[in-house]
């Protein structure tokens, strides 16, 4: 399969991308500046990232369509607001995850972005579930720009009229240049910021404005350290179809009424893992030592048991250490349990460490 | 100091009589972005011509990091392992990685020459 562009392929090639194939796309994974100086620029001041690549679906429909959802996500509908945005799943039989996703109740129905590798299955069984009395659209018309950092609200403030209003985790609509556009504060960096989904053809034009108003153009690369500094899980690495959302300690995203209803798929596993079938949990995990753990390193207990695995691993630059996140036996889960990694063949001190590794206000 | 001379691993080597200074080339340094740590082998370790001699993480991935000949190690730089963003300004000059007693003058021979690495790094690194 050839891989795809984005609307923003010649604008960030032009500001000195290097790219990647990523999930079918070419992406940038870092401008000249590198990951670590992308990394701080985000958190201190703004940054602008092209992340069209992901999934931009939109459903409509009325109540009828909440109760249909309901069924496929452990989400709770019946508690969202008109334009708040809520993570949740589409849950497997067996309690597995077959994708993270951020759905935003909006005036005719829901938006859902979805994870760029994941979008074209997302759309088969969600629309499998649905049937053909609600209609889905995958957007590819629709670009994705997110901006990030304690700066962003000045800089787009600027540009899109009140926007700065918006609280966290919600949205709304907004004009620019006479279009409508959607605009949600959010974001995968443990920043306040903004995700704009506009037009293709007015992607470049708001880009170009947010450089001009500060912002700085930041690759994938340091959007991984900052969502891994974050705490935030990558689909496909730190989730996937076998973890269940309680083993990847996001039960918090299931509400009262949803445990207790259950009626999504795999409840039964997510059911038995919150009343204590739990056997393993997504921790934080910190090595003492000068070693970056990454995906796949195996963790030990003190005992030399094998007792889990590193899913994602990296430097962070505002913790300045080393950081790693992974699933451990749940027994050995608590905050400050030593632990050893075994990286080329020797192993070094660690420690489950709380998440996030780096914590910010949001805007509530 | 001789000029210095390059292996496919992306070192350099410089020598002053029977003792060589090793780093890694600015393409090296360029490909694997930004240095957060350094291992550096153990002094007085004996090492084999192209075996590890010791790593390098960055954000992107951890890489060994070769000595070109064989040898014993004499020296290392520890202001790399203190402060290993200074491989990237300046991975040809002082951030140097360690000093080894050559066993064999004729594992120089097989090394590039300036014009020739960097022909070779053109064609190897995108």
């Amino acid at each position: 399969m050839q891989t795809q562009k984005t609307a923003l392929y010649e604008f960030n090639k032009n500001l000195g991308a290097k790219f990647v194939p990523f999930a079918g796309y070419e992406m940038p994974v870092q401008y000249s500046t590198g990951i670590v100086e992308e990394h701080k620029l985000t958190r201190n001041k703004a940054g602008l990232f092209d992340v069209s690549h992901m999934g931009q679906l939109s459903i409509e429909g009325n109540h009828n369509l909440e109760l249909a959802l309901e069924n496929i996500i452990p989400i709770d509908l019946k508690s969202i607001k008109l334009n708040q945005s809520k993570y949740s799943f589409l849950t497997n039989e067996k309690g597995g995850i077959y994708d993270d996703l951020i759905v935003t109740k909006v005036a005719k129905g829901f938006n859902i972005i979805l994870n760029a590798a994941c979008k074209n299955n997302d759309f088969a069984i969600i629309k499998k579930a649905l049937g053909d009395k609600f209609k889905l659209t995958l957007h590819n018309n629709l670009s994705l720009i997110a901006l990030q950092g304690p700066k962003s609200p000045e800089i787009l403030e600027k540009i899109v009229n009140k926007v700065s209003a918006l609280r966290f985790m919600n949205g709304n609509n907004f004009f620019y240049n006479n279009k409508n556009i959607y605009i949600t504060r959010s974001g995968y960096t443990g920043e306040d910021g903004f995700e704009i989904s506009l037009p293709n053809n007015l992607a470049e034009d708001i880009a170009k404005k947010l450089l001009f108003g500060g912002a700085k153009p930041i690759g994938l690369g340091a959007r991984d350290t900052l969502r891994l500094e974050a705490g935030l899980c990558l689909y496909g690495h730190d989730i996937n179809e076998t973890t269940s959302p309680v083993e990847a300690n996001l039960k918090w995203t299931i509400s009262k009424r949803r445990r207790e209803e259950g009626g999504f798929p795999g409840y039964e596993k997510i059911k038995s893992d919150m009343n204590g079938g739990l056997s393993r949990l997504r921790v934080g995990i910190k090595p003492e030592e000068k070693v970056i753990a990454r995906e796949g390193t195996k963790i030990f207990s003190e005992d030399n048991e094998e007792i889990g695995s590193i899913t994602s691993g990296t430097f962070g630059p505002s913790v300045n250490s080393s950081i790693a996140m992974g699933y451990i036996k749940y027994n050995f889960s608590e905050v400050g349990t030593k632990i050893l990694l075994e990286v080329r063949g020797r192993k070094y001190d660690a420690k489950v460490s709380e998440l996030p590794f780096y914590k910010k206000n949001y805007v509530r | 100091m001789s000029e210095k001379k390059f292996s496919k691993q992306h070192e350099w080597i410089s020598t002053d009589g029977e003792v060589a200074t090793i780093g890694i080339t600015k393409h090296a340094a360029e490909m694997l972005g930004d240095i957060v740590f350094i291992e550096l082998p153990e002094k007085g370790k004996k090492i084999e011509k192209e075996s590890q001699a010791g790593v390098v993480e960055s954000t992107k991935a951890a890489s060994d990091i070769y000595s070109p000949i064989a040898g014993e190690i004499v020296e290392t730089n520890q202001s790399i392992v203190d402060d290993p963003a200074a491989v990237n300004k300046d991975p040809e000059g002082n951030a140097w990685f360690f000093k080894i007693k050559i066993k064999n003058m004729s594992d120089l021979d097989e090394l590039m020459n300036k014009a020739d690495y960097e022909k070779f790094a053109k064609e190897n690194i995108k």
